[in-house]
């Protein structure tokens, strides 16, 4: 993915849960994006990857989704996600899904090649190693399981964050699932349960103050469980930090 | 013993969590076996080439898989075997139970062996008027307590050592009552004196086979007791039982596997005792069984050749998969009710049988993907999982609320203007309702007995991001 071209001209798929959860992420992404000196398309007609649908076992619906995804994006140089679940979506499962529809399957392998996360994005093909934001102090960082295992995103978040000045420390087990799996959180709720449990001990036990994540849905559920826990940690999506947007409250706190 | 059943995988996950005895046991997965193999495979350079090379020769064994038993057949009956090939599990259970009735038996000892836990052949056994008596530390144990394994290679793993020393005072009644047994070695000793009357008694001994050796007819089996070879040698009568796809080609690929399964199944370079062996006593030999039977079991596993599922016929049975899975070491084995458990057993559970009654089996995980990370034959778990949760959506076997749920947001989801509109609406409610984070909302249920719900921070970012550029 390195001896591309860089792209001057990105699209941005914000992803649904930006969307609808966190529309700062996608704010934040823009603004790296832009600081990158790359120009940034927001396509209209994007709302989600089909996930959720492939997961649960819905491959036709899946598949719906994924044809108007990839309609609405090959025509860009580059595709970028701030979402290692939602990009694995597309770089690693629209080719399987399409494995019995050759014509498809061509579209859905152009654009796998051509789409990134975000800090992948950023420092492997950009090659950015200078961020508009700074947070000195110590952030935990949980590498979602699609980010580490589909994308193999690792060292490219904690570059950019120490780039923002920040100190990265691992949570123990961070090679453990946290427990979202997209519907698996509410399907087997009590298992989830005491694996988002698990995790937000080990993000306490850090001592950091900060929990980063680059994926949505990992965050709402460690979240989740910090405030029922009690916990004061903020929790974030890594762009936010990156882009220095300290404005918006952490994930389900008070806005003032 | 009551059995739990697939079918009610959430209710057995929930006991499990709120089980404190339970959940101490499962500690042992993640200090003994998870940082185990770690140790191993930062030991071993070249375990990614091992990997490869075991997931090759195991593809094209399965590719030639009539010719590889052929040929076994052939040298395991030219060195005094007698091989029976078995299509069911009924066909095998009757066919290892005539054995044992042609040797007069009384006592028939076994050593560790899924595929007679799959076949139900213990049960059968008694039913036919034989003792079956289980040798392997951890099986004897369950045997006693009348349970099923909790995992393929740690029978007992969700047994603590205090339920043990119970188990064996109701047991061993001729022993003193007042006995220590607050000891591993004192439960070890017992459980040894125990035993070794029983290997010299025996009458047949069952083993499985962690391989079949085409080029020889040889089986491998590998123990960290020993009790494999005391339960093959000793009795005048063995049996072998193996499915058909633990056969490899030769000697080469066997020693290819071996490196790969101690490593990724308790950390171990090599497993304590690996034995190989083939048919009966020669002339001259001082040990070994006059008579000598392999049962290769079928069982549905041809069925699964040139089918996607033909990849989960390379499982070794090294159970990393298992000891890796988030949601196995929060429920352990039981909790799934099935012989194979974890992602494998998700996977062939259904395969080798019917998907309906384990139909919430491939649901129940989180597509983490860390099993094909540690499967020491490549086998893409969480592909074959999602293929069979495909299954259960196209036949109606998940939830009508889930269907609808999912129709729902794929009709959303074509609808930009109307997704935005909704989540618009959706935010808006949920503000209303509380501030940064819910501690219940209705439709939220199952999320919130957890975790509080993080409250959209609302505006929506497509739309005000097109606005923003001004054109």
């Amino acid at each position: 993915m390195t001896d591309l071209p860089a792209p001057r001209r990105v699209a941005l798929f914000a992803t649904c849960l930006v969307e609808t959860m966190r529309p700062s992420v996608g704010f934040a992404t823009l603004k790296l994006l832009k600081a990158a000196g790359v120009e940034v398309v927001v396509p209209p007609g994007q709302t989600c990857c089909g996930q959720p649908q492939y997961n649960s076992g819905d491959k036709a619906g899946a598949k719906r989704l994924a044809r108007r995804v990839i309609a609405e994006f090959e025509r860009f140089e580059a595709v970028v996600i701030p979402s290692g679940s939602c990009a694995g979506m597309v770089r690693v499962h629209y080719p399987e899904l399409f494995e019995d529809e050759p014509d498809w399957a061509a579209r859905a392998r152009a654009l796998a090649e051509k789409t990134f996360e975000l800090t992948q994005f950023l420092v492997d093909v950009l090659k950015v190693s200078a961020v508009p934001g700074r947070h000195p102090g110590a952030v935990a960082y949980h590498d979602s399981c699609s980010s580490r295992r589909e994308m193999h995103v690792h060292a490219q978040p904690r570059a950019l964050l120490a780039a923002a000045g920040a100190e990265v420390r691992d949570v123990e087990h961070a090679e453990d699932c946290c427990g979202f799996g997209g519907t698996f959180c509410v399907k087997m709720a009590d298992v989830s349960g005491a694996m988002v449990d698990a995790k937000a001990q080990a993000a306490i036990a850090t001592g950091a103050d900060t929990l980063l994540a680059g994926d949505l849905g990992c965050l709402l559920n460690i979240a989740g469980r910090l405030k029922r826990l009690g916990s004061p940690i903020a929790v974030r999506h890594v762009a936010e930090v990156l882009a220095g947007e300290p404005a918006a409250p952490g994930i389900g706190e008070v806005r003032e | 013993m009551t059995l739990l059943k697939s079918l009610e995988f959430a209710a057995n996950a929930r006991a499990a969590i709120a089980d404190p005895k339970l959940q101490a046991a499962l500690v042992n997965i993640r200090t003994m076996f998870q940082s185990g193999r770690a140790r191993q495979v930062a030991a071993t350079p070249e375990f990614e080439d091992l990997r490869e090379a075991g997931a090759a020769l195991k593809r094209e064994t399965l590719a030639n898989l009539d010719a590889y038993v052929a040929r076994f057949v052939a040298e395991a009956e030219a060195r005094g075997a007698q091989v029976h090939i078995c299509a069911d599990a009924r066909s095998a259970r009757e066919t290892i139970a005539a054995i044992c009735r042609a040797q007069g038996a009384k006592l028939v000892t076994k050593g560790k062996s899924m595929v007679t836990e799959e076949i139900g052949l213990n049960p059968y056994l008694v039913e036919q008027g034989f003792t079956p008596v289980e040798t392997d530390l951890g099986e004897y144990i369950i045997q006693l307590r009348n349970e099923p394994p909790s995992h393929i290679i740690a029978p007992a793993v969700h047994v603590k050592k205090e339920q043990v020393a119970e188990t064996f005072r109701a047991a061993h009644g001729n022993r003193p009552a007042d006995r220590d047994l607050s000891t591993h070695d004192a439960l070890l000793a017992e459980a040894r004196a125990e035993l070794r009357a029983r290997f010299l008694a025996a009458d047949v001994g069952i083993t499985g086979a962690n391989m079949l050796v085409a080029e020889t007819g040889q089986m491998v089996l590998v123990t960290n007791e020993g009790n494999g070879d005391l339960t093959q040698t000793l009795p005048k009568c063995h049996v072998v039982v193996a499915s058909i796809e633990k056969l490899v080609p030769n000697l080469d690929d066997a020693a290819t596997v071996l490196r790969l399964l101690g490593r990724s199944a308790t950390g171990q370079h090599a497993s304590s005792y690996t034995t190989l062996s083939v048919g009966t006593r020669r002339p001259g030999e001082t040990d070994g069984p006059e008579v000598a039977h392999v049962v290769l079991v079928d069982n549905g596993r041809t069925a699964m050749l040139g089918t996607p599922f033909e990849e989960m016929l390379r499982c070794i049975r090294c159970g990393a998969c298992i000891n890796h899975c988030p949601v196995f070491v929060n429920v352990g084995g039981h909790a799934y009710g099935a012989v194979y458990v974890g992602p494998m057993g998700s996977v062939l559970t259904p395969s080798l049988g019917d998907l309906d009654p384990a139909r919430y089996l491939p649901h129940a995980c989180t597509m983490c993907g860390r099993c094909a990370e540690v499967c020491p034959m490549k086998i893409p778990l969480p592909d074959l999982l999602r293929r069979l949760r495909f299954e259960t959506h196209e036949r109606k076997l998940t939830s009508r609320v889930s269907r609808a749920g999912l129709a729902a947001w794929t009709f959303l989801a074509e609808r930009p203007r109307l997704m935005r509109a909704a989540a618009r609406l959706g935010g808006w409610a949920m503000r209303l309702s509380g501030k940064g984070a819910l501690r219940r909302w209705p439709l939220a249920g199952e999320w919130t007995r957890a975790r509080d719900l993080p409250a959209p921070e609302g505006g929506g970012f497509v739309a005000r991001a097109n606005a923003n550029r001004g054109d």
